[in-house]
């Protein structure tokens, strides 16, 4: 039995941005499974007494200078847009904006 | 169509006798660093679309942010302003969220670990009373770029619509301030909101950190409200205006918020949570689009930057050399120059207080200072349609002309004049008074002359006087002083006069 | 000796460069011509740049004519592993989604690989965004193992492994997420280095697992490794997780290890990662590599890792979480493919559903799926938080380890080159291979594999060596002294052994 239903994963895959064909809906629920339940496995030694990781090394402040640096020469900017108007680039229709 | 769209208005000053507002503000600022918030693109105002890009602000792959230290020092310079703790150590944050305009369809931001938390301030209501708003947070990150919208006219298949990005705003440093809710506002909720953000307006260019335009953008309020019954009831449901960027704008929107939040509730429905739009042609709001994903923003440590560890000595450093804030420096000089609370309100609305501080430390007093600049600059100033520090006179000037009334080489009808050539750019009083003559007439000779002239042309009133009666003397002393075109210095005439008749 | 230039390792070419035995073009030339004969079989290359590469080599030649001041591995051609951008080349990252991608700007690596006029070959196959082991997931087809031309060259930088093996580059670069550089190292009998996190800049890196990827050498021999992570290293101003610091010396540790003496060095076996799971050929030679570092006087002891066992469980929390973030950008909007929808409304949130939908193959869409996932709303602490834990628990495995040994050792896979299609089908058996190069990663310690001998199948094992954060000249002084004691032992480098290529005529 699945823990993540076919649901779950198309509610994960809107979120992702990814279309999904209903076969590869059905064989993602499969295959998440397997490996959601083998990595809550982690949950077994990460106790709260343990401090998470998040960088290999700790190193902390890595600023830069407030100097600017020459742009993206236009051409290169709008070099790989798939579609581009005026110097700009050109996007499908973008719901839910004034 | 949503319930509340469909409930009326209720008329503010009913719904704010029934219902308690709660505000809550979140102030977007960007910074005026020369630099993006995570690479080296040049931020400046205007430019050709696409041409303040670099592969990280573009998205590109295989790019990497690097935090810009000048951005973190701001960011510590308005915590501070704003009486925050600043985090001994803090992160950033990815918000994963798809959108054309935000290039690596996450913002990089912080989240659960911000850099300043726990502050206050205090704002100034326009009666003078000092209301103390409490800020959550101020944490740093990066604005998107801008869409510009294209088609979409009438008679057009929506499909046909598509927009142009620009990313050139895309990574620009931001500072977010979030504050608590704010209770206890009552009927003035829309000026709390209005006067909160003002005042951050104020710090900003106070603290030298933006040039905070609110019509450029620079300084953007998203404003939450909720109403409850009774300020003792639990806090009710919650809206969150955008696109609020005007002063005037923010007390119109939380007003319009009020009215129509009342109408649903008095509809017996609920507050329905979620994003509305404010329209500055008709000051309504509008339910903006209910996004199914909008809360699962996935939030996680960005892993290509390492932690925020401002240093105490750092922080110290940094708060010793923070410019004393509006609101302190506003009540500091009401007390040093002892006016009364509606005359420091009619300076600072006027636009005169630097003005009048600059005159004063010019050595004239604060009174002095004060009649110069609310009296006869301000009625010239508005005549002429113009702020009182875009008059062509200096506060130094002002302190000089007043320095010769103090010494009574002027009278204030001259010093009025030697205003009038100050302004008409003919150098500062000094050489006024030398070019025009102006000086008041001390010397005894010029006037004696001038009496003897107007006593033997007036007999008639000589004899009045001489028979005890004072009252005519005004017209001697009248023709005296139109002889010395106004140069002479009135009670002198009068002793002399006396004198001259022998009374 | 034009027939020969292309089985020199790249010191051995870079002396005779100096000493103008054979020109840079002619190098160049003859590695071009040996990728145009075997590259059909192989398919280790999906971008051939031979002019852009024969006028490096040109201005090469030109600048040691006029006898300037040239980097020691001036004029030796190079291959780079397609993840990595290179200006005006192709890159892809083995992915539909960036077919005909040209770059606007160079990554760290690839520029001071220019700047030390290194020719660029080509951009070598992968799997796609460097998700995989075997190459198999590449958009653009496998790359065979020049071993066994039905089998995995190992993954995900198969490419670069195999244009290395199969002598079409002496130098290659790799990417290292899970293993990615060290597993097809092990598999095509190749030494592959993946240097401490922060070693080698990821500017420029097709960013999948933003904490865990790093960039190393792809080499015949653990000198050339030396010799190209020295030139690759240190710190970069555009990565903020760049280590700070001069290259630890490893050219110097590979000269010194090749003299052979190993005494004083502790070298500890990680009871963690054998036994149980491990190809029985595969340990043979792991114990009689043991044996060789005995006898070169080094200490044998054993250590335990515990928390190793949890390793590949964190990783494939941490990894897809990361993955699913830095993918997010491949939206159809600035770059690359841009598809809309077959029917309904053309919108930005459709289009980029669409693009995804079928920019991405399969393994991609599983990961990116996953780490969603792990990421969403009530999830966050019990994976990815939880994964983080684990990587303490790792890190403080490693410091004990280190306590007791200088450098740590293990096979770097469980097996030698399995078929094509073999785990294709089952990803937790695919991800198995990795078992012994993720705990690496997730410390960000230094790991290096290199070839000890054939397995009873006759093809190569892999020997991995590990040493503690930016001591990562322990990996090439333990290497050297093992690679020399070996050679000596096979009479030539293990590649010797391996079955010629079938050859295309060439039509010049």
């Amino acid at each position: 039995m699945s823990t993540i239903s076919r649901d779950e994963v198309a509610r994960v895959a809107a979120l992702a941005r990814i279309d999904l064909r209903p076969d590869e809906v059905a064989r993602l629920a499969g295959e998440l499974d397997v490996i959601v339940e083998s990595v809550a496995r982690v949950s077994e030694v990460a106790t709260a007494d343990v401090p998470a990781t998040s960088h290999p090394l700790p190193l902390t402040n890595v600023f830069r200078d407030d100097v600017p640096e020459p742009a993206l020469p236009i051409q290169d900017v709008l070099a790989g847009a798939p579609q581009q108007e005026n110097g700009r680039f050109a996007v499908p229709q973008i719901l839910g904006e004034e | 169509m949503t319930a509340a769209t469909t409930t009326g208005l209720v008329a503010y000053e009913d719904a704010v006798r029934r219902y308690d507002p709660v505000l809550g503000i979140e102030v977007h600022v960007e910074l005026g660093t020369l630099t993006k918030m995570f690479c080296a693109a040049e931020v400046a105002y205007g430019g050709e679309p696409n041409t303040q890009v670099t592969p990280v602000s573009l998205g590109l792959p295989g790019a990497l942010p690097v935090v810009n230290g000048k951005a973190v020092e701001y960011a510590i310079r308005i915590g501070l302003a704003l009486n925050c703790s600043i985090a001994e150590s803090c992160r950033f944050a990815r918000k994963n969220y798809f959108y054309p305009d935000v290039p690596k369809n996450f913002q990089t931001s912080q989240y659960d670990e911000p850099i300043a938390f726990d502050g206050w301030i205090d704002i100034e209501l326009d009666d003078g009373e000092v209301f103390r708003v409490e800020i959550e947070r101020a944490h740093m990150e990066e604005d998107a770029g801008k869409n510009t919208h294209v088609g979409g006219a009438t008679g057009r298949i929506q499909g046909a619509e598509y927009s142009l990005v620009d990313y050139n705003r895309a990574g620009i440093p931001l500072v977010e301030i979030v504050t608590r809710p704010i209770e206890g506002a009552g009927e003035r909720a829309p000026e709390v909101a209005r006067a909160y953000v003002q005042t951050l307006r104020d710090i900003f260019r106070t603290l030298d950190v933006s040039e905070a335009k609110m019509e450029r953008g620079n300084v953007r309020a998203d404003v939450n409200l909720s109403l409850r019954p009774t300020p003792e009831s639990p806090l009710g449901t919650r809206t969150e205006t955008k696109n609020v960027n005007s002063f005037r704008s923010i007390e119109r929107a939380v007003r319009y918020e009020v009215s129509r939040q009342a109408g649903v509730l008095d509809a017996g429905l609920t507050v329905i949570q979620e994003t509305r739009h404010f329209h500055e042609e008709d000051g309504t709001t509008s339910s903006g689009r209910v996004k199914s994903d909008a809360e699962d923003y996935r939030y996680f440590p960005e892993p290509d930057l390492v932690p925020v560890a401002p240093s105490r000595e750092w922080v110290e450093e940094i708060r010793a050399t923070l410019p004393e804030m509006p609101v302190a420096r506003r009540r500091r000089l009401q007390t040093e120059w002892g006016y009364a609370d509606a005359e420091m309100r009619d300076v600072v609305n006027a636009g005169a207080m630097d003005l009048i501080e600059a005159t004063v430390a010019a050595g004239t007093s604060a009174a002095g200072a004060r009649k110069w600049w609310m009296g006869e600059l301000a009625r010239r100033a508005n005549q002429d349609e113009v702020a009182l520090e875009a008059l062509a006179v200096t506060p130094e000037q002002i302190a000089q002309l007043q320095g010769l009334v103090d010494s009574g080489r002027l009278n204030d009808k001259l010093a009025r004049q030697v205003l009038d050539g100050v302004l008409a750019g003919e150098g500062d009083p000094e050489a006024v008074v030398a070019a025009r003559g102006l000086e008041i007439v001390s010397d005894d000779g010029p006037l004696l002359a001038a009496i003897d002239e107007a006593l033997a042309a007036q007999p008639d009133i000589v004899e009045k006087v001489r028979g005890g009666n004072q009252g005519p003397i005004g017209a001697i002393i009248g023709a005296v002083m139109k002889a010395t075109k106004g140069q002479a210095d009135a009670k002198r005439v009068r002793e002399l006069v006396l004198d001259r008749i022998g009374s | 000796m034009t027939q020969d230039i292309t089985r020199l390792s790249a010191s051995d070419l870079a002396s005779a460069l100096r000493n103008k035995d054979v020109t840079s073009v002619e190098a160049t030339q003859a590695h071009l011509d040996r990728i145009a004969a075997v590259d059909g079989d192989l398919h280790a290359f999906l971008h051939v740049s031979s002019e852009e590469a024969l006028a490096t080599a040109a201005e090469v030649d030109a600048q040691r004519a006029a006898g300037a001041e040239l980097h020691l591995l001036a004029g030796v051609p190079i291959a780079v592993k397609d993840v990595v951008v290179t200006k005006g080349l192709p890159t892809t990252a083995g992915s539909k989604i960036l077919e005909g991608w040209i770059p606007p700007y160079d990554a760290t690596l690839v520029e001071r690989i220019k700047a030390a006029g290194l020719p660029i070959l080509g951009k070598t196959n992968m799997d796609e965004f460097a998700m995989g082991s075997s190459t198999e997931h590449s958009a653009y087809g496998n790359t065979k193992n020049p071993w066994d031309l039905d089998r995995i060259p190992g993954g995900s930088g198969g490419g670069s492994a195999a244009a290395v093996a199969g002598f079409e580059a002496p130098l290659a670069i790799g990417t290292d997420t899970g293993g990615s550089i060290r597993q097809p190292g092990a598999v095509t009998g190749t030494v592959g280095v993946k240097p401490t996190y922060g070693g080698v800049s990821r500017y420029g890196l097709i960013a999948m697992a933003s904490s865990l990827d790093q960039a190393g050498p792809v080499t015949r021999s653990v000198l050339d490794a030396a010799l190209l992570h020295e030139l690759i290293g240190g710190h970069d101003p555009h990565d903020s997780t760049s280590i700070d610091e001069p290259v630890p010396g490893v050219v110097a540790a590979a000269q010194q290890g090749a003299q052979g003496d190993l005494k004083g060095v502790r070298v500890g076996v990680v009871k963690e990662l054998s036994g149980e799971g491990y190809q029985a050929g595969v340990s043979a030679r792991f114990d009689e590599s043991l044996d060789q570092l005995r006898a070169l006087g080094a200490e044998i002891v054993e250590v335990s890792c515990p928390s190793f066992g949890y390793a590949l469980d964190a990783y494939y929390l941490i990894m897809p979480a990361e993955a699913s973030s830095n993918l997010a950008k491949f939206d159809g909007m600035r770059f690359g493919l841009r598809v809309e929808p077959a029917e309904g409304p053309v919108t930005a949130e459709r289009v980029m559903g669409a693009t995804r939908g079928a920019g991405f193959g399969d393994e991609v869409k599983r990961r990116v799926i996953l780490g969603t996932y792990a990421l969403s709303a009530g999830y966050y602490d019990a994976y990815y938080g939880s994964a983080q834990k684990v990587r303490t628990l790792i890190q403080r495995d490693f410091a004990a380890a280190f306590e007791q040994a200088d450098v740590l050792v293990s096979p770097t896979a469980p097996t030698t080159a399995f078929k094509f299609g073999e785990k294709l089908d089952d990803p937790l058996a695919m991800y198995l291979n990795d078992i012994a190069t993720i705990p690496a990663n997730l410390a960000g310690v230094p790991g290096m594999s290199l070839p000890n001998g054939l397995s009873d199948d006759g093809l190569p094992v892999g020997f991995q060596i590990l040493a503690p954060a930016k001591a990562d000249d322990r990996l090439y002084r333990v290497g050297a002294a093992l690679e020399a004691a070996l050679e000596s032992r096979w009479g030539g480098p293990l590649l010797n052994q391996a079955p010629e290529l079938k050859t295309t005529e060439l039509a010049r």
